[in-house]
């Protein structure tokens, strides 16, 4: 191989290296799912109304088979693959969640407590549990199997089970294309909080439903834009 | 003729050295002065602002072991400095020395060789036998001592039926830390076995943290407390301390855990006994209907709390999730 030959050899060599790594980095490092902005035309004192879905699964990404939270823009209307919400400080969020997925119990029932929502309770609708449209706080997932997700902000110490599809349904009537359209079976939780000081708190989901993966918690529990995410808290 | 008298000689000066000062004296009066000046300011000053605190035994104690190496390590410290400069400021090579070698070499010194092993003896033995102390007397030093601690406070380890008997104030309060992806919980069972997200405790209290966790492998660090124990599932590590002081104590993970383990803390408070135990009271009062819900207190508990839900789960096809029942590969004994 000629001196000439060889020195393209590495030249190529050492662009497709950097190349890779440029790509790793943009692409998988350096990537989130877009921010959801509440903010925008918000009246300070006027609560803020949001409405997310939990599907067991989604058609939008490069893994369909994860159970994802969607959330509709407040701009579009249209459902959103994203966690990351942003949110006016000290302001009441209202909050609609649309539940898809089936139940799971959780791993440690003490998150199947309501906490820091207003009053500290939750309503339901739906059929899982029998609680159709009564404020509850509490949801005992292994006696009933009827969480399916939760909306967890630990550092605020919020924590919301959504009652599940139970599993005893037509396969039919379970969303198999996310966002899932109203349609299919769900339940309806809505509760409400109120925003702190600006700041970033992440939040999880506690149910571990990264399935195929040892202790379910990677996958849609580890990515954020599926089963995680954060609340940009801004003033 | 006047008649010059000879210059005292200086008392650094090596007798035998024609003229070359003493080096060696030199360096130590350079060096004595301001070792023993460091380390009272070390011991005295800074020494009781020393990390983690004095909040508990175990914190305590580990204060005390940094001032003991600090004051150990800084003479040692500014002597390669001084030494250092020294060398540097007075020896360097003359215009007329043209030697490239070596001097000659020195060859057995009996004196020197049974000072240095005898020296380094003493160094490391005391040092071995003052870390032992260390650990054994603090009740293992705020260390997790896995399930069958030996270095426990009350001579023999509290049998479940004693850990959920009603806690009473001076006796020692047993907090059950159960870590989880990605949050720590503390359970209390000498009342009713509340488990909490707040981690509350009084002070002038021996306590015995029973450390597990529900999946991976975490670490329960209680900075403030000087207590830091690996959570490790289906295993009851067991670590001890006495609280001394009120204040907040930072908890963290200090095991990486997944993704949001740079999330995974939370603050403690060290209160007042009466405090605590009104805190606990109405804790307990009010998460009852929740703790009716969760397992009897054990010591560890298994992903497979539902019996037969984890062959469901397995013949839905649903390995790995659900909260946590898995495959038989991992957890043979279900299916």
């Amino acid at each position: 191989m000629s001196l000439l030959a060889r020195a393209v050899t590495l030249l190529v060599a050492f662009l497709a290296v950097t190349a890779g790594i440029v790509f790793v980095v943009v692409h998988i490092l350096l990537a989130k799912p877009p921010t959801v902005d509440f903010t925008a035309g918000h009246v300070a004192g006027r609560p803020v109304d949001m409405t997310v879905m939990t599907d067991p699964v989604n058609d939008v990404s490069d893994h369909p088979d994860w159970v994802s939270y969607f959330v509709r823009s407040p701009q579009t209307g249209k459902w959103v693959h994203s966690t990351i919400w942003q949110l006016p400080a000290h302001t009441r969020i209202n909050v609609t969640a649309y539940e898809f997925d089936t139940c799971d119990p959780l791993r440690n029932q003490v998150m199947g407590q309501v906490t820091g929502t207003i009053g500290g309770v939750m309503s339901v609708s739906g059929e899982t549990i029998g609680v159709n449209g009564k404020a509850i706080s509490l949801v005992n997932s292994d006696t009933t199997c009827g969480v399916a997700h939760t909306f967890t902000v630990p550092s605020l110490g919020i924590n919301v089970p959504f009652a599940g599809v139970p599993y005893a349904v037509p396969l039919s009537k379970v969303c198999s294309l996310g966002p899932c359209a109203m349609s299919f079976l769900h339940t309806t939780t809505t509760f409400s909080f109120v925003t702190p000081g600006p700041g970033e708190y992440r939040w999880q989901c506690f149910i571990p439903c990264g399935l195929a993966t040892v202790d379910g918690n990677g996958h849609a529990m580890s990515t954020i834009g599926f089963m995680t995410g954060y609340l940009d808290v801004v003033s | 003729m006047a008649t010059t008298t000879p210059a005292a000689p200086d008392s650094t000066e090596d007798p035998a050295g024609a003229g070359e000062p003493r080096h060696g004296l030199r360096i130590f009066l350079l060096w004595v002065v301001p070792a023993i000046a460091a380390d009272l300011l070390l011991w005295f000053v800074y020494g009781p602002h020393m990390p983690p605190g004095g909040m508990s035994s175990s914190a305590a104690s580990q204060q005390f072991d940094f001032k003991v190496m600090a004051v150990l390590a800084t003479p040692v410290v500014l002597f390669v400095l001084i030494f250092s400069g020294y060398a540097f400021v007075t020896w360097r090579a003359r215009k007329d020395d043209d030697s490239e070698h070596d001097g000659a070499p020195i060859r057995g010194h009996v004196r020197v060789q049974v000072a240095w092993i005898t020296i380094s003896s003493v160094l490391v033995l005391g040092l071995a036998g003052f870390g032992t102390y260390e650990l054994i007397a603090p009740n293992g030093a705020g260390s997790g001592e896995g399930p069958s601690p030996v270095w426990n406070p009350t001579g023999a380890r509290l049998t479940v039926a004693q850990m959920t008997a009603p806690w009473r104030p001076g006796h020692e309060l047993v907090v059950q830390v159960i870590a989880q992806q990605w949050l720590f919980t503390f359970r209390y069972p000498q009342f009713g076995g509340v488990e909490t997200p707040k981690l509350e405790l009084p002070v002038d209290t021996p306590i015995q943290f029973d450390v597990t966790s529900l999946d991976v492998i975490h670490s329960f660090w209680a900075y403030q407390l000087g207590v830091k124990a690996d959570a490790n599932p289906q295993v009851d590590n067991v670590a001890y301390t006495t609280t001394r002081q009120t204040g907040t104590v930072n908890v963290r993970c200090a095991e990486l855990c997944g993704l949001w383990h740079g999330a995974m803390y939370t603050d403690g408070k060290v209160v007042p006994a009466a405090a605590f135990e009104a805190w606990a009271r109405s804790t307990q009062a009010q998460l009852a209907s929740v703790t009716k819900t969760l397992p009897r207190f054990a010591l560890i508990y298994t992903p497979n709390e539902i019996k037969g839900l984890n062959k469901l789960y397995y013949q839905a096809g649903l390995p790995g999730a659900g909260g946590g029942y898995y495959p038989a590969q991992y957890y043979p004994y279900e299916p």
